[in-house]
């Protein structure tokens, strides 16, 4: 049977009269052409910002306001980059961003992997009801909560350092909660049956067999926590206020409204902010896709 | 001895199965259920008391019951702009962003060479701070210094004035909110990975043409996808922030036609030190956000499909 439908088709192959393209084939690259003919403008959009962005970072302060605009200048004023680094203080705001960014990424890794499991992998009764409450903080605006919470840290001197932006990511959030739980839930549950029939504890369990298994879970949440800290403008403002504390984002943005329009300067300094995250993106795209489509659509 | 030990310190797995998975449930959610309670019960309910009050953040919040929420309706233009300005924003921004996201999404799945290229493109946006994303844009967006109005240059037009002036500015904003889309399109891309191809398959036998498959298979399958995207992004677009406050420095410029709602609901907080007033204005944005969910939830049953016959 298999060897006889397998054949069929090579045969007809054979037999068709031997043409350069048939229509079918015509149609085909027709097809392909003008659906790049879309998709090529539309990537250029996507891509001109970037192009500016990169361009007016190699820019002297004439070629700037050259008009028509120069695309390519010449030659590459490269000064510009340093400059940036000097006048932003770009190193200083880095170490704040990463300690923000880092110290917070460990909580979410933590106190996310936790309740998951709590959700996925132990039948107890109130699960639903937490997980219902999980999801309702999704639709949540977080203005409702600013002002209170500003209020409690202040209350607690927490106000003006790094504590208010990363402690309570160590008390969960519901976006990695879910994307960990759907993924605990592929995981099959006799893996969890026979370890506790062996006497294992559901620490244990979590710790030697889920963990383990849901390392591209973790990951995923790993990058989008720190991605989202390291863009997060809002958190820094609010909390925020010595100078020597700001994140890249606040200091970039204070920069540019202290200093006017430097746009040489403030565009190299975009880059330097941009450019980690870009990387971060190649090296690790899967794990990007799959976390997009983990908290979109398997829900 | 060793009963009495026992009963004064059951181990727990002397317990039955039941309550030590209740146990052991709570334990594992805990950090969770204090976050519930300390980053969310707590301030919902605080703030729901902070607009009833007149209160600057240091004093004792004064009682003056209904009088914020009347200001804000009756008194406050800055208010009724921040209003129209976010609903424009959302009315016209998700509708155009699900058309334009579901197109590239179409264009992608045709099996094309560098189909991962495009998608990295397009995504790339979505990943640039949002300070540097403002900075690029206004510099775009500069006429004089920026490159966008070049080709009408070339035409010999004169170009719009854009984020310069209140006619073109909450325009320019909804096309700038285009460029970060990303998200949705690899959203919508694996949707339409996941429409089955039998289904394809058996529309060509019955002799359909693109638009039948188009409306009969690929729309009803994308609804889900769709259904997510409305709801995300309706909730985001009412708390649209960052970029229009870098934009213009939270000034709302050109005459308050890019002062949003979290922008002025922070500048009430923070600047003015308004905290009674600004709570009032967060607690409108929690009803009218669950409100607005609610209805889209609701009438989901009518034009959401979903393939498993459950929603799911």
């Amino acid at each position: 049977m298999a060897v006889e439908t397998q054949s069929a088709p090579r045969t007809t192959v054979v037999t068709q009269p031997r043409r350069w393209l048939t229509g079918k084939q015509v149609r085909e690259i027709v097809r392909h052409l003008l659906t790049h003919a879309a998709l090529i403008p539309a990537a250029l959009l996507f891509l001109l910002p970037f192009l500016w962005m990169l361009s007016t970072s190699l820019k002297t302060d004439e070629q700037l306001y050259a008009y028509p605009p120069v695309w390519i200048p010449s030659p590459f004023n490269w000064a510009n980059y340093p400059n940036a680094v000097t006048y932003i203080t770009f190193f200083l705001y880095l170490r704040n961003t990463l300690i923000i960014a880092l110290g917070s990424t460990i909580g979410a890794l933590i106190s996310c992997s936790m309740v998951a499991y709590s959700l996925a992998r132990i039948p107890w009764g109130g699960r639903n009801w937490l997980f219902i409450a999980t999801i309702a903080t999704l639709m949540l605006p977080f203005q409702v909560t600013l002002i209170p919470l500003f209020l409690v840290f202040k209350n607690l001197g927490w106000v003006g350092d790094f504590r208010p932006l990363i402690i309570p990511h160590f008390f969960g959030g519901a976006l990695y909660i879910f994307l960990l739980r759907q993924f605990f839930m592929t995981i099959p549950m006799e893996l969890s049956e026979a370890a506790r029939i062996d006497g294992a504890s559901e620490f244990r369990i979590y710790r030697s067999i889920i963990l383990p298994l849901a390392k591209p879970a973790l990951a995923t949440v790993a990058i989008f926590e720190f991605i989202a800290r390291w863009r997060d403008y809002l958190g820094p403002l609010i909390y925020l206020n010595d100078q020597s504390l700001y994140t890249l984002s606040l200091g970039l943005h204070e920069y540019s409204s202290q200093y006017g329009r430097e746009w040489g300067l403030l565009m190299a300094a975009s880059v330097l902010i941009t450019l980690p995250i870009i990387l971060l993106f190649f090296f690790l795209q899967k794990t990007f896709v799959q976390g997009i489509t983990l908290t979109g659509i398997k829900g | 001895m060793a009963t009495l030990a026992q009963t004064v310190r059951p181990t727990r797995a002397g317990l039955k199965p039941q309550t030590r998975h209740t146990i052991n449930g709570l334990l594992f959610a805990a950090p969770w259920l204090i976050g519930i309670a300390l980053f969310w019960v707590y301030p919902i309910l605080a703030s729901a008391y902070y607009s009833f009050t007149k209160f600057n953040g240091i004093q004792t919040p004064q009682w003056i019951g209904l009088a914020n929420y009347i200001e804000l309706f009756t008194e406050d233009a800055n208010f009724s702009a921040a209003v129209y300005n976010t609903l424009y924003f959302a009315l016209v921004s998700i509708p155009l962003a699900i058309v334009v996201s579901f197109a590239l999404a179409m264009l992608l799945n045709a099996k094309i060479n560098g189909r991962v290229v495009y998608r990295t493109i397009y995504f790339l946006p979505t990943l640039v701070p949002e300070v540097a994303l403002a900075l690029v844009w206004v510099y775009l967006f500069t006429p004089g210094t920026g490159v966008i109005n070049l080709p009408f240059d070339w035409l010999g037009l004169r170009g719009p004035c854009w984020l310069t002036c209140p006619e073109w500015s909450r325009t320019t904003i909804v096309l700038l909110a285009l460029w970060i889309i990303g998200n949705q399109v690899i959203l919508y891309l694996a949707g339409l990975q996941d429409v089955p191809q039998d289904l394809y398959d058996a529309a060509n036998v019955d002799g359909a043409n693109f638009w039948h498959k188009f409306r009969h298979v690929t729309v009803p399958l994308m609804t889900p996808v769709v259904f997510f995207h409305l709801v995300t992004s309706l909730i985001g677009a009412l708390q649209f922030f960052t970029v229009p406050y870098i934009m213009t420095g939270g000034t709302g410029f050109p005459a308050n036609s890019t002062l949003f709602y979290s922008i002025y609901l922070y500048k009430n907080a923070f600047h003015h030190f308004e905290m009674g007033y600004a709570s009032a204005m967060a607690w409108l944005l929690f009803l009218v956000t669950l409100g607005i969910t609610l209805v889209i939830f609701r009438t989901s049953r009518l034009w959401v499909f979903y393939a498993g016959g459950e929603p799911g």
